[in-house]
């Protein structure tokens, strides 16, 4: 019990006095995940889009093959990168393993299959006959788009917040590619596995309880926006 | 009644889904300020039709023309969609305000503000919805929900509105109160209209035309009463409600009026039939009364049967009688008629309609 108690006062310590290395990782993790967030919703909101609203030979199992992508292995997807961005691998000019950018590579390939499959899904969610709606209605090919869009809003905003969810607490592939190297490459969660190791339970306890915080923060802020303009 | 100008056409119209043939018109328009109703059983093509005259559907083969414009171009075709809209059988409102939604196809177009308040609030007075304006279209019921659709495609102000089945999903009180304000409203306004139903009674109601359409082709077109009263086939008799349909052969013809054999009895009926000829004999159950001793020249029936009761169904304020007199016969008495003559099943009566209230169709 003592573990705890002492592992919750140091964590409440860490965070009141906004040690300058906590503040780094978080900031970090905040900044590789959202960067990472914002380019898997670019790709899988308008993939998602153009899968979930034309038809072709095939889209079952492209849908399904997205669908398994919601759930693959960070470890996975960490050992491909790492293979992609090894010197003489085939992004290995790109010369950016064990750095930020990497982690920011790994980890939008982690969340963009998360995005666009609940995007495919929100988007054939809506009644099929509206989109002939939206065109009797005299709208333009990219207005029709802007709509549905606005239809799907909440679903689609659950997708971000999972695609976030998913790879702000994703350690695998960020130890990996990123190194965990301190005060450049080192995130929450690379950090929490370090300090876990090394026994040192009150850091990681703090860590961990300011992961938790962030998580929230980040996805109570996305609620107000899927929320907002509800009208009565 | 003065032709119209002619507002949209079509010609040689072909519409395939898989191979299969779903469309096939020769021909077909809609004038200036009409109404017209498209009937048919489900299958017939006529939502398909709707959605290819909306340029939503492309046909295989055919022409549309729009006021003497050619409309198959891109762009042609975009400009024809601005200037008609079209209401489903689902409301479709999208998931924000009525207000909102009825300000969806005016703010698509770029209206300004004060402007598309002034609209959308006169049309969501027209369809007495004005109360709903800041409530979420999740939350109206099924009535307000089609008259919030309705007002989105009529605040654009059409030329012509496409409605597709509209009240077919309503109960039949909110069905009425919106048939009534859309029939005001359509008059009011002067919109070229196109109304699918399978509503029979709806299509006699409201329109200046009816197009009877079967297997994807028009089968008969022409006035509610013409329709009604001059089936041009079999099909269509029984689908205006023609429910006694017997096929006869004409044993007699002479000046207009003709004898002819249905199952060993001879029915009397005013048409120009040859003698020989196959025929079928149309009786609207209306028009068929029931006595309970033989009329004799107390009528000018000139078909009397005696008839034994079968099957006694209620149909709305009538009941519906199905009678056998050697050939099936149907007849509609009123519930107090009914009581009166002590009506049962399995009672012996006589069936008596006039020879003008045969509608004779040539068979095939």
């Amino acid at each position: 019990m003592d573990l705890i108690l002492e592992g919750l006062i140091k964590a409440f310590q860490l965070i009141i006095a906004l040690d300058a290395e906590v503040l780094g990782i978080t900031w970090l993790s905040l900044k590789v995940s959202g960067v990472a967030t914002f380019i898997s919703v670019l790709i899988g909101i308008s993939t998602g889009m153009i899968v979930a609203l034309t038809r072709f030979p095939g889209k079952k199992f492209v849908v399904s093959v997205v669908n398994t992508g919601m759930g693959l292995p960070p470890v996975v997807v960490g050992l491909f990168v790492t293979i992609f961005l090894w010197r003489n691998g085939p992004l290995g000019f790109l010369d950016i393993l064990y750095t930020p950018t990497a982690m920011i590579f790994a980890q939008a390939v982690i969340a963009t299959p998360i995005v666009m499959g609940i995007s495919i899904a929100a988007l054939q969610n809506l009644p099929a006959k509206m989109r002939l709606q939206i065109l009797s209605l005299g709208a333009t090919r990219l207005q029709m788009v802007w709509i549905l869009l606005r239809e799907a809003r909440l679903p689609l905003m659950a997708a971000v917040m999972a695609g976030f969810g998913g790879v702000i607490s994703e350690v695998g592939a960020s130890i990996m590619v990123g190194g965990n190297i301190k005060g450049y490459s080192r995130v929450l969660t690379t950090a929490t596995v370090m300090e876990t190791g090394k026994g040192n339970f009150d850091v990681a306890f703090a860590l961990s309880i300011i992961l938790l915080f962030l998580v929230f923060l980040v996805n109570f802020l996305f609620t107000i926006i899927q929320q907002r303009e509800r009208p009565r | 009644m003065t032709l119209k100008e002619t507002i949209l056409s079509v010609e040689n119209l072909k519409v395939k889904l898989g191979g299969v043939s779903i469309l096939d018109i020769p021909s077909f328009c809609i004038r200036e300020k009409e109404f017209v109703s498209l009937i048919g059983p489900n299958g017939s093509g006529k939502s398909t039709l709707l959605l290819v005259l909306n340029c939503l559907v492309r046909p295989v083969a055919g022409r549309l023309t729009y006021r003497q414009d050619d409309i198959s171009s891109r762009e042609a075709t975009f400009d024809y969609r601005r200037k008609v809209s079209m209401v489903f059988q689902e409301p479709l409102l999208f998931d924000t305000t009525v207000y909102n939604n009825v300000a969806s196809g005016l703010k698509i177009r770029g209206m300004q503000k004060d402007e598309t308040r002034e609209r959308v609030m006169r049309y969501l007075k027209w369809f007495n919805i004005e109360h709903l304006a800041p409530r979420s279209a999740r939350k109206l019921s099924g009535g307000e929900a089609q008259r919030t659709s309705l007002a989105r495609a009529f605040a654009i102000e059409p030329d012509i509105i496409f409605l597709d089945e509209p009240f077919s999903a309503l109960d039949p009180p909110t069905r009425n109160a919106l048939t009534e304000d859309l029939a005001s409203i359509l008059r009011e306004t002067g919109i070229t209209a196109l109304m699918v139903t399978h509503d029979q009674t709806e299509a006699l109601r409201m329109s200046d035309r009816i197009i009877v359409m079967h297997n994807g082709s028009i089968v008969q077109q022409g006035t509610p009463l013409d329709v009604m009263n001059n089936p041009s086939n079999e099909f269509v008799a029984s689908f205006v409600g023609m429910d006694t349909i017997l096929q006869g052969k004409v044993v007699k013809a002479s000046d207009g009026v003709v004898t002819i054999s249905v199952s060993g009895a001879e029915i009397d009926a005013v048409s120009n039939a040859k003698f020989g000829e196959t025929v079928y004999c149309c009786i609207r159950p209306e028009n068929v009364s029931i006595e309970l001793v033989h009329p004799d020249d107390l009528t000018s029936a000139r078909n009397i049967f005696l008839a034994v009761i079968n099957d006694i169904s209620s149909f709305g304020p009538f009941l519906k009688l199905t009678l056998d007199c050697g050939f099936p016969l149907v007849s509609y008495v009123t519930r107090e008629a009914f009581a009166v003559l002590d009506l049962k099943e399995g009672k012996k009566v006589f069936a008596a309609f006039k020879a003008t209230a045969v509608h004779i169709i040539p068979g095939k």
